[in-house]
This record gives C-alpha cells, sequence and structure tokens, in this order.
C-alpha cells in the first residue's frame, strides 16, 4: 500500500488543473492506497462554499468534494496562510478539512511515496 | 526531499509555496522559466536569498545558458544533467508545478 498524496494549488475552473486533481482522487480510490488531499494557495479556492458554475455552462465539483473521503481519501488538509492571505476562514470551506500550517504540510510529505502536484 | 521549481518566479507563486513548504536542509532545484529568478537585483532577489539560509539552491545549467542568465545571486549552485540526476538519487523528488 502506498502513501499518495495530491497537492493542489490552482484555482478551480479557470484552468483543468482542480478538475483532474479531484478526478485522480476519485480514481486512486479503487486502489488500496493510503491517500491525502492538500488544498493550499488559490486551489482553496476549490473547497469554497456557494459555487455555481451554471452561467459558465461548465460542470462544478463542490457536489463531488463530499466523496472524497468515502473513496479512501481521509486526510484533507487546507494551508492557513493561504486562506488568510485571500481572506478566507474555515467558515468559507464546504467540506470537513484540517486547516493547518506549512509545517505540517511539509511533515505529511516527507511521509508520501508519491506526491502528485495538480 | 528535492524541490524542484520550473515556474517563472515573476508570473507564479510556486517558488514562494516551495520555500515556505519545504523542511530546513531539503535542496531546492530550479529549471525551465524558474532558473530567470537568479539574478541579481530581481524582484525574488530576497526570497531566493533567505531560502539560500535553510536549502541549498540549484540552478539547472542548460536552462540558465538557454536563457543568457549570466550572472547569479551569490551562493547560487549550478549543476548540469548530470549533477541533476544524482540530486534525484540522492533526494526523494518532488515537482512544484
Amino acid at each position: 500500500m502506498a502513501k499518495i498524496m495530491f497537492l493542489n494549488r490552482k484555482a478551480p475552473h479557470g484552468s483543468i488543473y482542480a478538475w483532474e486533481g479531484l478526478e485522480v482522487v476519485l480514481i486512486f480510490g479503487a486502489f488500496d492506497n493510503e491517500l491525502a488531499a492538500v488544498y493550499m494557495d488559490d486551489a482553496v479556492f476549490s473547497l469554497k462554499k456557494g459555487q455555481d458554475t451554471s452561467e459558465l455552462g461548465i460542470k462544478g465539483f463542490i457536489q463531488t468534494l463530499p466523496v472524497l473521503e468515502d473513496y479512501g481519501c481521509e486526510t484533507i488538509l487546507v494551508e492557513k496562510e493561504s486562506l488568510d492571505a485571500r481572506g478566507m476562514t474555515a467558515d468559507d470551506i464546504a467540506i470537513p478539512v484540517q486547516i493547518v500550517d506549512a509545517e505540517a504540510i511539509a511533515n505529511l510529505m516527507a511521509e508520501q511515496d508519491v506526491i502528485l502536484p495538480f | 526531499m528535492l524541490h524542484i521549481v520550473s515556474r517563472s518566479p515573476f508570473s507564479d507563486d510556486s517558488l514562494k509555496s516551495c520555500v515556505r513548504i519545504a523542511k530546513k536542509d531539503d535542496p531546492i532545484l530550479l529549471t525551465e522559466d524558474a532558473v530567470t529568478g537568479v539574478m541579481p537585483g530581481s524582484a525574488v532577489a530576497s526570497l531566493l536569498q533567505d531560502a539560500m539560509k535553510s536549502h541549498a539552491v540549484y540552478a539547472l545549467s542548460a536552462d540558465l545558458k538557454a536563457r543568457g542568465v549570466d550572472r547569479m545571486l551569490d551562493g547560487i549552485k549550478v549543476v548540469d544533467y548530470a549533477g541533476f540526476v544524482e540530486l534525484v538519487e540522492q533526494h526523494k523528488p518532488m515537482t512544484w508545478l
């Protein structure tokens, strides 16, 4: 069983990264691995409450986020400094997450077998 | 862990975020457009100087040469492709996309 981290750093909707970063978690959920997702920098907007992409004519993924845990991704970390820098707080986040500092992310990163950046 | 940064630090936060997250003594390798950050007097000079207090910072020679980057902050170490491979052999690599 490998430890795999998905490191998300891009804002949603403006590029495909955030969407792909979520899809790949769901794919890896089919295998027996220990999964962790990290959201930092603009990726904190991927977890923002109240996203509605209907006027963009694209599929949003805010509805998909709550299933991450069911797919075996039980560790979801959000970097506090990234939230602070964007005027966001824990109340803005749509799903249960752990809000942590850079050091906690670094420690978890050091334990991983594979880190996939998105 | 070897942190590999390839995006220009003037248009992307990856170097800044890498420096924030990297553990003390983890080496940082600048490749592709990220090597543009090593010129003295730039807007990211102080970020790199601070980074060099706790990390070895390398820049890939082929990318420096390709971009005509002919002067560097003191302390930046230049590596060629063989040096890149050695770094990857010694440290688990992590790419900052």
